[in-house]
């Protein structure tokens, strides 16, 4: 990247802010298990519900309270960010091997090969999602992996739109085309012409799909048939909670405010590099 | 014209029949249905009968084949657990998630319409920015948080809606809101760009030179080129909010389609899911075939060509 | 007799650019007045700023801009929306864009009338079919019910004058209205647009940088150069006496049957339009002037070169003449 797009995102607040809420929350995902104050998954049936330190009944000994087994919030919480960065990443990497190759293939051979991709696109857009991944997890039995893979497979469809357009862009470039006329093979145009052209693209599009891939575990967690009982996934923590809600707000207040920071921080980097690269990702 | 819809529908129909193809895939390569159906304590020999009275034991294709032919006439088999024609359980619950939908749409148009053309109007500026910063926040929203917070602050603190369920028009209220946020970025995002594209042509500067009043050149002439994109997108969205409408059903306890697929999926229901996840996909692909139409009616550029 | 429209020391700053510097501009009853110059020289700015239509940002100051008398220059939104359209109709450049693609052309045209009089529909069609045939438009009825882009590019600036027509306006502001057609069509819309004047007794105000096009229809010419005007004078005079250097350089550009002899070479004038800052002081055309002195970068004298004959530059009136003699 060009030193002055360097500096310019520096002074986009966006890129700043959700710069520094994705840096902090990759530190935190790392070093987990040395700064949580407790195991975060000990129980504690004395010690249910308790407030927030902040809170009216809040002890000095758990910052954010404990859950209803417990357990220390703010240790479940820390290892929650893990949980959904770690998702976040490995379901981007999945649905960007996929939808990457497909739109690339797509949009470089065009004809028959395009036809195929562009109908891949249109089915799985047709497809509803969430439903799809309950169904998958329910049948096969939900797991980490499972979650990941099933969101993998079903978010490329973003991936590959962009790739496809990006690259036919590229592909009738003039110096594409004259690599192409020296002689240059298929797989050394598309590595060293086409992708590196279009990663910049592909890094807009792989973080607001890190930032679907959060919500959607989240959600899935929260259906109960996503990361399964006891990691402390967010949107498992709400789940957990909501019985209690009604009585102690924070109980969910807590996790969903993570969520949500989490998943804005991402955007806010997202749509930074897209302003910088005038990314087109209508549809 | 009528070649390039005769086209769009001839590929609608393709993407139809792989989603069925799909559909059936998705319950067989998953597992063994007779042993999820049959539930953890079962026996073998219970797995064996359910084999047989489910036609498990036929070769994939023959069952391939068999559902196809039933669910291309609407019949999608018995459910295991609501003892009922699965086209029955769904024809009744459609009418929530409908109403759900388009609720939610409303809610979505009444929100991005007006915020997006107020962008455009003063693009670059702090409500411009704003208005960024607000999409930018409801796409950050955990929709199912959301849905228990309001549920909280309306229906708890302040008591003024119901928590859960639609005994009353007012049900729809807040699960209304919670799937407009789904949809309302997209369409802010759309309408602002549609619209800076329109005040920035040629045409309004034709409109300002006739007289005609700024009411008259935002919305008639601007809003007017802007809106043929947010109607067609609008129109996919809806199909993107059934699809997503388990979550939101799920959280409000409303008894739809949503709902309908969630209870079946934690009860091993397997044809009432697949047929769930049919229904919505078709309804999203005739959905995006309306947007098509749409978008050719509103244009007198394609509908005249 | 009170002039239709009268600009006085015109000023328009858009950003950092000094766009116009106190150009006055006169537009008599029943008469075209042209306003000729390169790109960028601030002709349309001038007239968008009469109008009323400048782009955001821009800033717009005048001694006195008075329209049939009455001073406009004061004028808010409102005042000006009831003027525009209805007394002032103005045309453009872009004949293929600036007609809305989303309506009929006669709803386009209709809505001037129904927006300024109040005429119910039936008449307001009425009056457009009638227009549409004084453009020189066969079968209104079928092109009124027509969408933009089922009409060429003629056919659409004819509209776009019809539609400037509806109201009866006593100016028309023709902003290049055959830039961007054919020759054959230009040529049709220019005699067009003459004989309207003649007919309707209309006052225009075209702006080009075609000389050929000022010597056809103008009754009055004035050059436009970095903002401001340099030359104004009758058509035939300025045609028979150019007295600053860049009309002069303008004129040679254009070749005249029976005055640029074959195998001559026609003139040109190298360099570009400058872009003004506020601030800036003397000629604009200094640099790109054969004649230029010290005293061009001071201030530059109006001078009378005969009755309706203004010149604004540092030499006396007939510096050619005496040159040449």
């Amino acid at each position: 990247m060009p030193a002055g797009r360097g500096a310019k995102l520096l002074r986009n607040p966006g890129f700043v802010i959700g710069a520094l809420i994705v840096g902090l929350a990759t530190v935190i995902a790392v070093i987990a298990p040395w700064i949580v104050p407790y195991d975060p998954f000990a129980i504690d049936l004395q010690r249910r519900l308790v407030p927030p330190s902040f809170m009216e009944g809040g002890s000095s000994l758990n910052f954010l309270g404990t859950d209803q087994l417990g357990r220390d919030y703010f240790s479940r919480l820390i290892y929650g960010t893990r949980i959904s960065m770690v998702i976040g990443v490995l379901t981007v990497i999945t649905s960007g091997i996929i939808g990457i190759t497909m739109g690339v293939l797509g949009g470089f051979y065009g004809g028959k090969i395009d036809d195929f991709v562009v109908f891949c696109i249109t089915t799985r857009l047709s497809i509803p999602a969430v439903l799809v991944a309950l169904a998958v997890a329910a049948l096969r039995g939900s797991s980490f992996m499972l979650v990941v893979l099933v969101l993998g497979f079903l978010l490329w469809d973003r991936f590959a739109v962009v790739a496809r357009s990006t690259t036919m862009q590229i592909r009738n470039l003039d110096y594409v085309s004259a690599a192409w006329c020296a002689g240059a093979s298929q797989w050394w145009v598309l590595t060293r012409e086409v992708l590196p052209n279009i990663a910049t693209h592909l890094a807009v599009v792989a973080t607001l799909e890190m930032a679907l891939a959060i919500l959607l575990e989240a959600a899935l967690s929260f259906l109960g048939l996503g990361v399964p009982p006891p990691l402390p996934s967010w949107g498992l923590m709400i789940s957990e909670a909501k019985e209690y809600m009604f009585f102690e707000p924070w109980v969910i207040m807590i996790p969903g405010a993570a969520l949500f920071v989490l998943v804005l921080g991402v955007n806010f980097l997202g749509d930074a590099l897209r302003d910088m690269m005038g990314t087109d990702l209508s549809r | 014209m009528l070649r390039f819809f005769l086209r769009r529908f001839a590929v609608a129909v393709a993407v139809a029949l792989t989603v069925l193809t799909l559909a059936f895939l998705l319950t067989r390569v998953s597992g063994d249905l007779a042993i999820s159906i049959a539930g953890p304590n079962a026996t073998a020999e219970d797995v064996e009968s359910i084999r047989q009275a489910y036609g498990l034991n036929r070769p994939v294709w023959v069952q391939y084949f068999d559902w196809l032919g039933r669910a291309v006439q609407g019949d999608f088999g018995e459910s295991y657990f609501f003892r009922d024609r699965v086209a029955n359980l769904i024809a009744a619950r459609m009418p929530v998630t409908i109403t759900l939908g388009l609720v939610g749409l409303a809610v979505a148009l009444v929100v991005s319409l007006p915020l997006g053309i107020l962008a455009a109007v003063r693009e670059g500026s702090w409500v411009d920015r704003a208005v960024g910063l607000v999409a930018m926040i409801g796409q950050a929203m955990p929709s199912f948080w959301l849905g228990l917070v309001l549920m909280i602050v309306f229906g708890l603190q302040l008591a003024w809606l119901p928590i859960s369920g639609v005994d009353t028009w007012d049900g729809y209220i807040l699960p209304g809101i919670v799937l407009a946020f789904s949809a309302i970025p997209s369409l802010t995002r759309l309408t602002r760009s549609g619209m800076i594209e329109a005040l920035s042509s040629d045409y309004i500067r034709t409109a300002r030179a006739k007289g005609l009043t700024r009411l008259s050149i935002l919305v008639k002439h601007g809003f007017r080129n802007a809106a043929i994109p947010v109607v067609s997108i609008a129109a996919v969205q809806l199909g993107f909010m059934l699809g997503g409408s388990v979550v939101i059903e799920t959280v409000f306890a409303l008894h739809g389609v949503g709902f309908l697929a969630w209870e079946s999926i934690s009860k091993n229901d397997f044809p009432v899911v697949q047929a769930v996840v049919l229904v919505l996909a078709i309804i999203y692909i005739g959905l995006t075939l309306l947007a098509d139409l749409l978008n050719a009616l509103l244009d007198p550029r394609l509908r005249t060509a | 007799m009170t002039a239709l429209l009268e600009v006085r020391d015109l000023r328009v700053t858009i950003g950092s650019t000094a766009a116009v510097r106190g150009a006055s501009i006169t537009v008599n009853k029943g008469e075209t007045h042209c306003l000729v110059g390169e790109s960028g020289c601030g002709k349309s700015i001038s007239a968008l700023s009469v109008m009323g239509l400048l782009p955001r940002g821009s800033k717009r100051e005048t001694t006195a801009l008075r329209f049939a008398g009455e001073e406009i220059g004061t004028y808010g939104e409102k005042q000006m929306e009831r003027l525009r359209g209805d007394r002032m109709a103005m045309i453009f450049q872009e004949p293929m864009t600036s007609l809305n693609p989303a309506y009929t052309v006669g709803s386009q045209m209709t809505e001037v009338l129904r927006r300024h009089r109040g005429t119910p529909r039936a008449q307001a069609v009425d009056r457009a079919a009638e227009l549409l045939a004084l453009v020189g438009i066969t079968a209104p009825g079928l092109r009124l019910g027509q969408f933009p882009h089922q009409l060429s590019g003629g056919l659409r600036q004819r509209v776009m004058i019809a539609m400037a027509l509806m109201c009866d306006p006593e100016l028309l502001i023709a902003d290049e209205p055959t830039t961007a057609l054919d020759v054959t069509v230009q040529a049709q819309i220019l005699r067009l647009l003459a004989t309207l004047q003649k007919d309707l007794g209309l006052g225009i105000l075209l702006i080009t940088h075609d000389l050929g096009v000022v010597a056809r229809i103008a009754d009055r010419v004035s050059v436009m150069y970095a903002g401001e005007v340099v030359e104004s004078a009758p058509t035939a005079a300025l045609f028979a006496d150019p007295e600053h250097p860049y009309t002069r350089g303008l004129l040679t550009c254009v070749p005249v049957p029976g005055k640029v002899k074959r195998g001559e070479p026609l003139g040109s004038i190298p360099g570009v339009v400058p872009r003004v800052t506020p601030g800036f002081t003397g000629c604009g055309f200094r640099d790109r002037c054969s004649q230029a002195h010290a005293a061009c970068a001071g201030t530059i004298p109006r001078q009378a070169v005969a009755d309706g004959h203004e010149l604004l530059c540092t030499l006396s009136p007939g510096w050619g003449r005496q040159a040449a003699a």
